[in-house]
């Protein structure tokens, strides 16, 4: 599998969150060659069931990895001198100092508009204005067309994507949009053609899960309805780079990150530790000391509760047009998945109970 | 798809490295030119032999380098420090894509994520010194290898046509450029005219300085792509010109009084040709006209210019109709230009 070109679909395809239809449709055709049947629920999550060699009734897995992204929506349009412009407002964690001079895409009713953020430049702004980022108010989005064809085409609510394509860095890294999270999507993608040519007793849900970036709505609906036994949600952790090398940051191509923390259960990162040791793969341990700001949130606690285990993918400025993470790393968050996964038994859950109750260093 | 806007906003000429840019220029003219050269400097001089009938030398300029980024130092992490070339709003680089030195490679401009910024943080500007441009190197030794201290860096932004307007970067000035070469693809004119690609506009009219010196012409007009502030805004602005209402002529800015002559020639000429134009509103800013007009003992000269938004940022804007004005309208003027208008009594 060429992981830059199923990055490259992945990232290139627009899903703000709340408007997954396009990303979803996109990761279904990624999906399919493994995918024993597809199921997508009343909020759009995106869920590839992959059936397993044992008996029924058999054990479940579910993948967790969002697919929506951070975007723009459509507040407000505005007139001057009969050309029309968008004000626009922010969906998810959009970081504003990142807007101007961006492209964007603006999700109109029959069509997609190609849009650029401007902003008049300092000298013409008042003077409290001129030595702070620019704010929503400041900002437009043109399409460069005139009012009349603006109003027929784009209203208020109107979805606003990134537009970026996908490119190649030095040193087997890649650049661009969505890679938070399309680069767990690819994970899975990766994990799930491991699977392909090994045997798996378990089912495997493999879920694109939506709204990840405004309230985690995919994670709580899709665990609900599939009631898994086990689930590893996939996501992105802050890379180590120019502006960021504090602790809680992590290196490029050193491995994919495990986490420990509250929002998931020891057992499954022990577990997960292992296959990596087993496969002698690099990874580091994160930690996350509240919410994880993942899907992991989420599943955790569906129902009764679900043994949750979360990797993350190190990725160089998060919620920017030029996220970037090595590929190496999606590739082994895939194979590490797909071995551990490979390797759950009947005794699996219980030895990971057992575990609740044992000492350490028992 | 207009080809030649689209060839020349997304070739590169940062300041001072307009190589690229100068050959591909060269290739589209020289079947259309008697003759040309290169200056020192690097700006590309060409003559269009004229029919005679008027005994001008008319100088037709066009700076065709960008403002962009110079590589100042590698870091230990492998990325690269920069200063900016030309003039710059720190605020225009967060987020962006460049292409690196000769070989292009790609280098992108990030920043600490926005989760793990306080709001003092978030509502700060980051200072360009604060930047790195990323090529994905993992080391400084890495980085050394691929890049070498002052290469240049560009945006990138493919052309694109949006109905009426058009998205690209370095409009200002290729679009200028793209109108002096259609202006070389005519018949001769009246008299010779020398166009002059010019180098290094954007870090204070270098380029234009020697050219004009060494052309020695009788008249000057200068094609350009002036900042549009178009946009909504509670305050009326000044400068400003608005896309879509026609070429761009100016009477005033800081640097130059426009010659009054050429300016009524050129209006003149607008309206008996029915071409759109309008009056830039005097203001800041400035173009070759400020080093060309007092050049030897001073040269009459003009300036026409396609309105652009988002000047100095990745992605600029231009309206198509203007263009294709300006082109008309000084085509039209070059071919009313008569000694006459010129002479001092």
């Amino acid at each position: 599998m060429d992981t830059f070109k199923l990055l490259q679909t992945l990232t290139e395809v627009p899903g703000p969150s709340g408007n997954e239809q396009a990303i979803a449709n996109a990761v279904e055709e990624w999906w399919q060659p493994y995918a024993t049947h597809f199921v997508r629920d009343r909020v759009g999550n995106l869920m590839a069931v992959k059936e397993g060699s044992g008996e029924a009734p058999r054990r479940s897995i579910l993948l967790a990895a969002h697919m929506d992204e951070i975007a723009l929506m459509v507040h407000q349009i505005v007139s001057h001198n009969d050309n029309g412009f968008l004000r626009v407002t922010n969906v998810g964690g959009v970081d504003i100092r990142h807007l101007y001079g961006q492209m964007v895409v603006v999700h109109g009713k029959n069509k997609n508009f190609t849009g650029v953020l401007g902003s008049l430049p300092k000298t013409m702004l008042p003077p409290e204005k001129r030595n702070k980022p620019f704010g929503y108010e400041d900002l437009v989005v043109d399409v460069g067309l005139p009012l009349s064809e603006v109003e027929a085409e784009i209203s208020v609510g109107d979805f606003i994507s990134f537009r970026q394509p996908l490119r190649k860095l030095q040193n087997g890294r890649v650049a661009g949009k969505a890679l938070d999270n399309r680069a767990s999507i690819a994970a899975v993608t990766i994990c799930l053609d491991y699977l392909s040519q090994r045997t798996h007793s378990w089912d495997v849900v493999a879920v694109a899960t939506v709204q990840e970036e405004t309230r985690l709505l995919g994670a709580f609906t899709s665990a609900h309805s599939q009631q898994p036994d086990l689930a590893i949600a996939i996501d992105v952790t802050f890379g180590k780079g120019p502006g960021a090398s504090d602790t809680g940051t992590f290196e490029l191509d050193s491995g994919p990150s495990l986490d420990l923390g509250p929002n998931v259960h020891t057992g499954m990162y022990k577990a997960l530790k292992k296959t990596a040791e087993s496969l002698e793969m690099s990874i580091s341990t994160g930690t996350h000391n509240r919410a994880s700001g993942t899907d992991a949130f989420g599943v955790q606690v569906a129902r009764s509760g679900i043994p949750t285990g979360l990797i993350s993918i190190p990725l160089r400025y998060m919620h920017t047009m030029v996220e970037s993470v090595a590929l190496k790393d999606v590739e082994r968050c895939g194979r590490l998945m797909g071995e551990f996964i490979a390797n759950l038994d009947d005794e699996f859950l219980g030895k990971l109970a057992a575990g609740m109750m044992e000492k350490d260093g028992d | 798809m207009n080809e030649l806007l689209k060839n020349l906003t997304e070739a590169v000429g940062v300041s001072g490295e307009e190589k690229e840019v100068r050959l591909l220029i060269r290739d589209l003219i020289a079947d259309h030119v008697d003759e040309w050269h290169v200056d020192a400097m690097g700006n590309l001089i060409a003559l269009k032999k004229g029919t005679g009938a008027v005994d001008l030398r008319v100088m037709v300029d066009a700076h065709m380098d960008e403002v962009g980024l110079i590589v100042t130092d590698y870091d230990s992490n492998g990325t690269l420090k920069f200063s900016g070339v030309g003039g710059f709003d720190d605020r225009a680089l967060l987020g962006k894509v460049v292409q690196v030195g000769p070989k292009k490679l790609t280098g992108v401009i990030g920043a600490r994520p926005i989760h793990l910024l306080n709001a003092t943080q978030r509502s700060t500007i980051t200072k360009m010194d604060a930047m790195r441009i990323d090529i994905g190197a993992k080391n400084k030794d890495a980085a050394s290898g691929k890049v070498n201290i002052g290469d240049r860096a560009a945006f990138v932004t493919e052309y694109e046509e949006l109905g009426p307007t058009a998205v690209g970067k370095a409009f200002d000035n290729r679009a200028g450029c793209a109108a002096l070469i259609e202006l070389l693809r005519e018949r001769p004119y009246p008299f010779d005219l020398i166009a002059t690609f010019t180098v290094q506009e954007e870090v204070g009219l270098r380029g234009a300085t020697t050219a004009a010196y060494g052309v020695k012409p009788d008249v000057a007009l200068i094609l350009e792509c002036t900042p549009a502030y178009d946009l909504p805004n509670k305050d009326d602005v000044s400068p400003n010109v608005a896309l879509g209402k026609g070429p761009s002529i100016y009477v005033m800015d800081s640097g130059t009084m426009q010659d009054p002559r050429l300016v009524s020639l050129i209006t003149q000429t607008a309206a008996d040709n029915d071409i759109p134009c309008q009056i830039r509103r005097p203001g800041g800013g400035g173009t070759n006209t400020a080093v060309i007009q007092r050049v030897r003992g001073a040269i009459p000269a003009a300036t026409i210019a396609v309105p652009g938004r988002y000047a100095h940022t990745p992605a600029m804007m231009i309206n198509l109709d203007d263009y294709a004005n300006v082109v008309k309208l000084a085509k039209a003027t070059l071919l009313n230009l008569t000694m006459d208008i010129v002479k001092r009594n």
